[in-house]
């Protein structure tokens, strides 16, 4: 989870938004701000999150409020700021690359400038790409260029519009890793707009969640991911807490890894990087099991002794309870039924099940 | 080729040269225009939508006497350029090609505004998103990808142009080695008896002119292609 280390890393806010547009009958009213780092942009698909990022680079104008990043007023209806897209050096990448299709990898690279070109080609591996069309490159590829293409306009901030939301499943793992060491690696703020709970948590810092043109609720992504109350917000399948992992050590002969955390040790499947390496690991809320005795003779790996800080009913039969494993917040999604079977209440320690294999690879960042 | 007489290849000549320059001379302002008209909302829109398009709906023999009356040697804008840059259009090949580029632009207009329109002006975006100006994104992603459309239209209005009778012969009549080009010279060579060997070789001429054109705008819209990475 983000604690107050991570705040400090952050420093002060590097973005700050508030908004308004009406677009037929739809309205965005949106407010936030954000630190470095990534700023995960959450919700589903007509709630209006391209529309912020949009209204970021100029290409939407609001008809009122304000947009600053660093200190750059990008937008100010009050006191009459609009700077043109061209002005803004926002760098964009689109959910459908848009690499231009007549000019090489090359050209397309250099279209916005050359600001460490040689870092951001090695970084994003695209070496063997240069002298190719865009027309000849897979979906993974092409948006890699766009990535380098935005970057080597140096720009003041990143956007990103559900890049992955067009690629099958191997090839967001094999871009995963490209975007996570762009985070650490270049020290600009990005807006990455998604519908895909396992890429926020893999990737953002901060979390805006947004439904229907208004922001719900934002924060650490650690905090906001831990929070009972925001499982109806986020959707059950998308709520899961994060925690933050070290590499503890290998079960090589039977493809395991353990994985310490502040509370004690899990394992996952899978090499998970390097001793000593941190790692993030997502934890599904619908795959939590609660059970009040150690359970002797099951099949899962990972039994957690859990406190229970807080207890969430929503509308429909499930229950979202908060756990405390360790210093790390964990989340369950259980029935209302067993709840009260189990007679679960705030301060019971209990141990809390995870299915080694409920966490997939997708849930898994450095 | 014999049956072609020194007049019919003066004609076939000029036919050349006036579709030629009025081809060249109206493609800017066709580019423009379809610009204008595929990208921008303003007041008006629909009139000069409705100007450009007069020509392909009024009968040839009405846009001739308009240019007669506008152009002629009298008319307001005819002895306006005459007198100020020297410029004369009656009776002159100048006139032929002023009204063959009249006849072809809205042709021209049509398939470059097309062409503006298939761009994805996604593009243009992106393209400002990396600093880019507005000129300079017309000149590096719009025009570039548009110029298959540009292409076509040029080729559709030289035909256009070639093929132009009714205007022109109205506004500047079919006089030989001045005015006469390939479709008046036939036409008037059929109200002589015994010249249809003439005839037939212009006739010939014509549809080899015609093919050429077509052959050459398919492999240029073909090289195009592939190197936009052959879609």
């Amino acid at each position: 989870m983000a604690g107050p280390s991570d705040v400090e890393k952050a420093g002060r806010q590097m973005i700050s938004i508030a908004i308004k547009k009406q677009l037929g009958a739809f309205q965005l009213d949106v407010q936030f701000e954000a630190p470095m780092g990534v700023t995960a942009i959450f919700g589903r698909s007509g709630s209006g999150k391209t529309s912020v990022v949009n209204a970021v680079a100029g290409l939407l104008r609001p008809d009122d409020g304000q947009i600053i990043v660093g200190d750059t007023v990008l937008f100010d209806r009050a006191a009459k700021v609009d700077l043109p897209t061209q002005n803004r050096r926002t760098g964009y990448v689109f959910q459908d690359a848009r690499l231009f299709p007549h000019m090489s990898v090359m050209r397309n690279l250099a279209y916005g400038g050359t600001h460490d070109a040689e870092r951001i080609i090695q970084i994003l591996g695209l070496d063997s790409l240069l002298d190719r069309m865009p027309n000849s490159l897979s979906g993974g590829e092409r948006q890699r260029v766009a990535l380098g293409r935005a970057l080597m306009c140096d720009p003041q901030i990143l956007l990103m519009d559900e890049p992955l939301a067009a690629l099958d499943a191997p090839r967001k793992a094999e871009i995963l890793p490209y975007i996570e060491r762009l985070r650490d690696e270049v020290q600009i703020p990005i807006l990455y707009v998604s519908h895909d709970m396992s890429e926020v948590a893999r990737l953002a810092t901060t979390i805006v969640v947004i439904d229907a043109g208004h922001v719900v609720t934002s924060g650490p992504v650690g905090t906001v991911l831990s929070q009972p109350e925001a499982v109806p917000l986020l959707g059950v399948r998308a709520a899961g807490a994060v925690i933050e992992t070290t590499v503890a050590g290998r079960l090589l002969d039977d493809g395991l890894t353990e994985l310490s955390y502040s509370g004690g040790r899990i394992v996952l499947p899978g090499i998970l990087g390097v001793l000593g390496q941190t790692v993030r690991v997502r934890v599904p809320a619908q795959d939590v099991i609660l059970a009040k005795e150690p359970p002797v003779g099951i099949s899962a790996l990972n039994v957690l002794p859990v406190t229970i800080t807080r207890i969430e009913h929503g509308r429909g039969p499930g229950v979202a309870v908060g756990l405390l494993a360790g210093n790390d917040h964990l989340l369950a999604r259980v029935t209302r039924r067993s709840a009260l079977r189990m007679e679960l209440a705030v301060g019971q320690q209990i141990y809390a099940i995870i299915k080694a294999t409920a966490v997939g690879p997708e849930d898994i960042g450095s | 080729m014999d049956a072609l007489g020194p007049q019919e290849w003066t004609a076939i000549w000029l036919s050349l040269r006036v579709a030629l320059v009025a081809t060249l001379a109206s493609l800017p302002v066709a580019v423009w225009i379809a610009y204008v008209l595929a990208r921008k909302t303003f007041p008006g829109r629909q009139l000069l939508n409705g100007l450009v398009h007069l020509p392909l709906v009024l009968p040839p023999v009405v846009t001739g006497y308009l240019l007669l009356v506008l152009f002629g040697q009298q008319g307001p804008i005819g002895s306006f350029l005459d007198q100020t840059f020297g410029i004369s259009f009656a009776f002159r090949w100048t006139g032929a090609a002023l009204a063959a580029g009249i006849m072809a632009f809205p042709l021209m207009v049509r398939a470059i505004r097309l062409g503006f329109e298939a761009v994805d002006s996604g593009l243009e975006d992106a393209a400002a998103t990396l600093g880019a100006s507005h000129l300079r994104i017309l000149f590096t992603v719009t025009l570039p990808l548009v110029l298959p459309g540009i292409l076509a239209g040029a080729i559709l209005g030289f035909a256009k142009a070639l093929g132009e009778f009714g205007a022109t012969i109205t506004f500047v009549a079919a006089i030989p080695g001045q005015t006469q080009t390939i479709p008046t010279a036939i036409y008037g060579l059929l109200q002589v008896p015994g010249r249809e060997p003439a005839v037939l070789g212009l006739v010939i001429v014509s549809i080899i002119l015609a093919m050429g054109a077509l052959l050459m705008s398919e492999w240029l819209a073909r090289r195009m292609s592939k190197r936009l990475g052959g879609k």
